[in-house]
């Protein structure tokens, strides 16, 4: 029989971790992950979207257009402005009263295109903040960080503008969706027009911005150029924000090559191209064949900053502001009308993901992660500038037109910079989500 | 050949820009004492000086087009600068040249930054240690890059060469290659001789001037010339000034090469401390050596060939050179004994 009055040693022992144990429940069960079904559900009448975009950096100029739609897109949600694309989403659930019945609100941070703080800057939303939902970036290497971060905290990832094969292929995640084509998509529907402009007989020069986004974006346009019968005669890797890119542009002159691909964005590809052309690159003849520049991926912000140097050069583009289908003068009309100048890629792919986002957990009826992850997942959706759009389950990539475009070589006014030479349908640009790789795993609620 | 004659062309213009870099913090050492880390912040804004010409000199005057409308509902505006309404074909010209038109603003504006930075500021440091030195002139580079950063934004602000300069010359055709063999940028090429140019004008104006003599006198040897009633600080004051001017030229310049944002004396600045540190603390030539051979070699670790034997040794060549350059020679190529040691 057990004497309780007269407690044996071990007696007190077990005693005092029992006891223990039960003083430590409180603590565990009491954590914020126990507490709720899912990681910062909202308990009063807002919901916060947490927006992290480059406001310093190279990809400063895009993470400003990002934070304009993102505030567009609060506005439209909360039933503030004209609606924008509120009018022409279909379908659509939500009716501009905010998602659920909850006001959206917002937090930002700075990544400044740097994987580390825009990690710590999404944390900080997360944890202080209380951000159901994380989205922004103008840097495939940052949008992979993140995205990474979300799925480990349990909540929802929706990309900006990141292009590189990676966030949706071997890095991808269930938490993450991206609505922004990829570097495989570029040379899909790039590779047809530069072989009817230029020929199948082709030397190209690659300058890859030495990052994941500048890794794949190489291989994906080596892939459909050589697969045209073009010849690549050399592939240099540069650093990100090299500045001066004189020294790798001078070996490019006499290396038999006709054609240099710019695998480079932002401040990158301004600074690249502009001493290109500097150098007399686009006044070369070589092989008998007038010298081409291409530039795969292609922003309205990056030619502005190029200034001349862009015309008559070739890219591709996720989106344009001059499209001319109802979501995307819905958009051109709102942005226009808010900041006085028509919107960017980035800006739309931002605003577009917004929407998505409250749309889906509209449907969901929730705003649990898991919930809002089988609402995204093969949802099919029009009218947001782009067509038919697909978000695949399978990689949480969108499927839909992607643009050729050209720079513009009589530009009507200082935002007509790129003229769109084809929409390339969504079938021409769509692969086997098994050829990059990487598993989705399971979705986190947090919880 | 023509890939090694190109990088050492490359490698002059970089260098053009090191040297002139290095030539002020080396002025401001050598008769100041003074480790000036604001100094790359002066490039930065010789550079803003630029941006700011342009701005002044393309100011628009927008009128509305009514019977046009933006996609948002708006008359489309219709931009012509005042100055080409004003002036016809000269203001266009005046645009064109807005780079070359801004070292006219930048040298007074120079001076004036330089005197204020060295009278307001600098001048109570002379006699501290160079780490308090060091790191009030950090801050000081900070401030200045956060004010511009306020001022015009984050991003870099293209600036353009005149349109007759914007190509690229056969210089090869001269030296008996082939025609397109070595051609390079007018404009490059116009930055490596006006940074000679400097250079040169520098090193006679401390030669062939007696304000010159006394100001190598005072580094040599500050208290005898003190001794001689000399105001050796006086003249020290313009002797800042005038590495300010030289750092901001040197920023004017380099604008249509690298579009100026508010980093790039920062980035800069490193680069050029490695340079003054391998030419020798202190001598004035052996920072101007430094800087051409810096940015030669620099060039030259960028090549396919030499990055395929040894990956991302263009990264690190400069730093690689000076502490070969500090183990085998501890004063730099050119440094003075006593300079900077014990």
């Amino acid at each position: 029989m057990v004497d309780f009055l007269t407690p044996s040693r071990r007696g007190v022992l077990k005693g005092g971790a029992a006891v223990g144990a039960g003083l430590a429940m409180p603590t565990i069960f009491s954590s914020q992950a126990w507490s709720a079904e899912y990681l910062n559900k909202p308990t009063g009448d807002t919901v916060t979207f947490g927006f992290n975009v480059p406001q310093t950096g190279a990809y400063a100029d895009e993470g400003a257009d990002e934070l304009r739609a993102y505030q567009l897109a609060v506005k439209h949600l909360n039933g503030e402005g004209d609606g924008g694309m509120l009018n022409t989403m279909k379908p659509l659930v939500l009716s501009g009263n905010g998602v659920l019945g909850k006001k959206v609100s917002f937090v930002t941070g700075d990544t400044q295109t740097k994987s580390d703080a825009a990690r710590a800057s999404a944390k900080r939303m997360i944890e202080k903040d209380g951000a159901l939902m994380i989205t922004g970036g103008s840097s495939s290497g940052v949008a992979i960080a993140v995205q990474s971060l979300c799925q480990e905290a349990g909540v929802i990832f929706m990309a900006g503008l990141t292009h590189s094969n990676d966030t949706t292929g071997k890095d991808k995640r269930r938490n993450g969706f991206r609505h922004f084509f990829n570097a495989y998509m570029s040379g899909a529907a790039l590779a047809p027009v530069l072989k009817s402009n230029y020929g199948a007989d082709r030397k190209a020069y690659h300058l890859t911005a030495d990052y994941t986004w500048g890794w794949t974006q190489e291989e994906s346009i080596k892939n459909s150029t050589e697969a045209l019968g073009w010849e690549t005669v050399n592939a240099v890797r540069t650093p990100l924000g090299a500045g001066d890119f004189s020294q790798y542009i001078t070996p490019v002159l006499n290396s038999g090559a006709d054609v240099l691909i710019l695998n480079h964005y932002g401040k990158d590809m301004v600074n690249s191209l502009t001493q290109a052309v500097q150098f007399g690159l686009r006044d070369k003849q070589v092989n008998g064949k007038d010298f081409a520049i291409v530039v795969p991926l292609y922003s309205r912000l990056m030619a502005q900053g190029a200034g001349e140097n862009v015309k008559g050069i070739f890219g591709s583009t996720n989106w344009h502001w001059s499209l001319q289908d109802e979501g995307s003068k819905a958009f051109v009309k709102s942005f226009g009308a808010e900041y006085g100048f028509p919107p960017s890629q980035a800006a739309h792919t931002c605003y577009v993901q917004a929407l998505l986002y409250a749309d889906a957990c509209e449907r969901a009826g929730t705003f649990m992660p898991c919930g809002v992850v089988d609402a995204l997942e093969d949802h099919e959706f029009d009218g947001m500038g782009n067509g038919p759009t697909l978000y695949r389950g399978a990689d949480h990539q969108c499927f839909k037109k992607v643009l050729v475009v050209k720079g513009n070589e009589n530009p009507s006014s200082q935002f007509d910079l790129l003229e769109v030479v084809q929409e390339v349908p969504a079938e021409q640009v769509t692969y086997d989500p098994a050829i990059f790789g990487g598993e989705l795993g399971e979705c986190n609620n947090g919880a | 050949m023509d890939a090694i004659l190109l990088q050492i062309l490359n490698g002059l213009d970089k260098g053009g820009a090191y040297a002139l870099i290095a030539l002020g913090l080396t002025l401001v050492f050598g008769t100041l004492g003074v480790v000036n880390f604001a100094h790359g912040a002066l490039f930065m804004l010789g550079a803003f000086c630029a941006v700011s010409v342009n701005q002044f000199i393309g100011l628009e005057q927008v009128r509305l087009d009514p019977d046009n409308l933006t996609p948002w509902g708006t008359p489309v505006e219709i931009r012509e600068p005042y100055i080409v309404s004003w002036l016809g074909d000269t203001g266009h010209l005046l645009l064109d040249y807005s780079v070359p038109v801004s070292i006219l603003a930048a040298i007074p504006v120079m001076i004036l930054i330089g005197f204020i930075m060295e009278r307001g500021l600098i001048q109570f440091f002379y006699k501290r240690p160079h780490a308090e030195q060091i790191l009030v002139t950090f801050g000081l580079a900070i401030v200045l890059q956060e004010i511009i950063k306020t001022w015009f934004g984050a991003n870099p602000l293209p600036q353009s060469p005149p349109d007759a300069m914007r190509t690229a010359a056969d210089i090869g055709v001269l030296v008996g290659f082939d025609p397109g063999q070595i051609v390079y940028p007018y404009w490059r090429l116009i930055y490596f001789l006006f940074s000679a140019l400097v250079i040169g004008g520098v090193f006679a104006f401390l030669q062939l001037t007696t304000f010159g003599m006394v100001v190598r006198a005072g580094m040599a040897d500050r208290e005898t010339v003190g001794l001689l009633g000399i105001d050796i600080e006086k003249r020290f004051t313009l002797v800042f000034g005038l590495a300010a001017v030289v750092a901001g030229l040197a920023g004017v310049m380099y604008t249509p090469i690298l579009p100026p944002d508010y980093h790039m004396g920062m980035d800069f600045l490193v680069l050029s401390f490695v340079v003054v540190v391998v030419g020798g603390m202190g001598s004035l030539p052996g920072a101007v050596a430094a800087g051409f051979l810096l940015g030669i070699l620099q060039s030259f670790a960028s090549m396919t060939e030499v990055k395929s034997i040894l990956p991302g040794i263009d990264q690190i060549i400069i730093y690689l050179v000076a502490v070969v350059i500090l183990l085998v020679r501890p004063r730099g190529l050119m440094g003075r004994k006593g300079v900077m040691e014990g």
